[in-house]
């Protein structure tokens, strides 16, 4: 579904991606591991077209979208949440939720959006920022989920929520992944990227350089959380 | 007292000015993040349209304005896609001197047309004569000019708080590159809302033309006021633009009536104070622009 091939990026004279190639394939959860600076987020924000000086292709449904503004990359089904959460403080929780355009048939009304998140429903008329941590991550899912988007690619979601939050957040994944939506997930927590996805890519400066599946991650959580400096 | 009250509404009229000058200033630095230094010279053009459209044309005041914003919009938006948008990844120093040098340029070829003794242009009939207030009565064109531009104001801000067109403005105010990532094409609304700005200082212009002084420095000499009037509402908020406007104008006419030789400076004392206690501006928030 998603094919990335060799692309680069540059901050100023810094290239901070050397060339990443992966795939994702439809309905799969895939988890992009790696440490601060390994230019995980870096490479979501190519993805979305936020990147200029961006080098290689991207191709989406067998299509490339290396050249196509973000607006379209959207609409053609590109569900992004960014590291901050990307929450207006001038919109409320409701506006945050519509402010995209419905891209894809299997959109969720509103009305689903508030059966499976009530906090949502409750707070709808609060501006955005009010919500707590979790709650705007909740919100920043429930966006892609009711624009009908096909891949969601969520930038470590779960990053300075406590425990019973990530489990909540890894329950929002997993609702997502039976709807159907494929997803992208940058994540630290090696032992959280197994129990909800089925592969993971191992990034390291600028360079994928290990693709691992979960019992290998299992098998060498240890190594990695060294790795991973955490 | 109703010597107190009376330049106190004498406050709300010039206010309404300001107010409308500012809206249109403080939507266009959120949406584009441009400061225009033009805006003082699109409220010339349009207190000039409207007396160039009654000489040549003889289109009547309320036409005017109607018309002469629309052609004014028009042209903010043909230089929005010609010049303005160039902007936007620019060191801030060319922002100033692309609006300030078409503010120059309008101004100069007006002077070079008109020179610089003052158009007359009549107050329209039907807005001629005075109203009683009560307490003391007042200029009917005067209160047409507060009541049109409060309800133009609260149009403007319903719009933005209340349609997905304003929710649109917002979320490109507060974060273009995200909103643009969320399926939105920004860019597309970029030109209309800049239209939309000029538009409000020539509709402020056609307004000010029967009470005010109509020639080519009528801009030059507001824009700064306003530029205080924004900074003290808030950068980005509309809200605090209009209010702000409408403090200032309440302010300078006091300042004018009590201690007429400080009445000049009394704006820039508030912005000090305001920047002093409150940096974002009396409506700002610090993480962003807001309605
Ligand atoms: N705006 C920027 N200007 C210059 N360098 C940057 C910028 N943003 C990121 N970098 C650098 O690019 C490299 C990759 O950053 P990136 O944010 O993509 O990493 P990351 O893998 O997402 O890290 P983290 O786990 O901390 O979020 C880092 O070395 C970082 O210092
Ligand atoms: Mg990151």
């Amino acid at each position: 579904m998603l094919n990335v091939d060799n692309v680069t990026a540059r901050y100023g004279e810094a290239q901070v991606l050397q060339g990443v190639s992966l795939d994702v394939d439809t309905g799969e959860v895939v988890t992009l591991v790696g440490r601060n600076g390994a230019g995980k987020t870096t490479l979501l924000r190519c993805l979305m077209g936020l990147h200029r000086s961006m080098t290689g292709d991207i191709r989406f449904d067998e299509r490339s979208i290396a050249t196509l503004s973000p607006h379209k990359r959207c609409r053609l089904g590109l569900g992004y949440v960014p590291d901050d959460r990307g929450i207006y403080a001038s919109l409320s929780v409701e506006e945050n939720l519509t402010l995209p355009p419905v891209v894809g048939p299997d959109a969720w009304p509103l009305e689903k959006v508030y059966e499976t998140f009530p906090v949502l429903a409750e707070r709808r008329r609060q501006a955005g920022t009010h919500l707590s941590g979790g709650e705007q991550q909740m919100l920043a899912m429930a966006r892609v989920l009711r624009m009908g988007a096909r891949i969601l690619l969520a930038d470590e979601p779960t990053e300075g929520l406590a425990p019973l939050l990530v489990q909540r957040i890894g329950e929002i994944i997993r609702t997502v992944k039976e709807h159907g939506v494929t997803v992208l997930l940058i994540e630290q927590n090696v032992h959280f990227a197994s129990t909800v996805a089925d592969r993971h890519y191992l990034i390291a400066q600028g360079r994928v350089v290990e693709s691992l599946d979960n019992a290998e991650v299992r098998q060498r959580e240890h190594e990695l959380l060294e790795y991973l400096g955490i | 007292m109703s010597g107190l009250l009376q330049q106190l509404f004498n406050g709300l009229v010039s206010g309404s000015f300001y107010a409308l000058l500012a809206l249109g200033l403080s939507v266009i630095f959120g949406m584009l993040g441009v400061v225009n230094f033009a805006h003082g010279a699109f409220y010339m053009l349009g207190a000039f349209g409207a007396f160039v459209a009654l000489d040549s044309v003889g289109l009547s005041w309320w036409l005017a304005l109607l018309v002469v914003p629309i052609l004014l919009g028009v042209l903010g938006m043909v230089l929005e896609r010609a010049f303005v948008h160039r902007l936007m990844h620019l060191f801030p120093l060319y922002n100033f001197l692309l609006t300030f040098g078409i503010a120059l340029i309008l101004q100069d070829l007006l002077r070079m047309k008109y020179g610089v003794t003052s158009q007359p242009y009549a107050r329209p009939s039907m807005l001629d004569g005075a109203v009683n207030l009560g307490l003391f009565t007042y200029p009917k064109y005067q209160v047409f000019v507060f009541v049109f531009s409060i309800a133009l104001s609260a149009l403007v801000w319903l719009v933005l708080t209340r349609t997905r067109v304003g929710m649109i403005v917002r979320a490109s105010t507060e974060r273009a590159e995200l909103t643009q990532s969320l399926g939105v094409d920004v860019r597309r609304w970029v030109t209309p809302v800049f239209g939309f700005g000029i538009a409000l200082a020539g509709l402020a212009g056609v307004l000010a033309a029967p009470m005010r002084a109509v020639n080519s420095s009528m801009g030059a000499d507001l824009i700064i006021v306003i530029f205080a009037v924004v900074v003290i509402g808030g950068l980005g908020s509309v809200l605090g633009s209009v209010a702000a406007g409408y403090i200032v104008g309440m302010l300078t006419e006091l300042g004018n009536f009590y201690i007429p030789s400080l009445s000049q400076i009394l704006v820039f004392v508030l912005m000090a104070l305001v920047l002093l206690l409150r940096p974002a501006g009396l409506f700002g928030r610090e993480e962003g622009a807001h309605a």
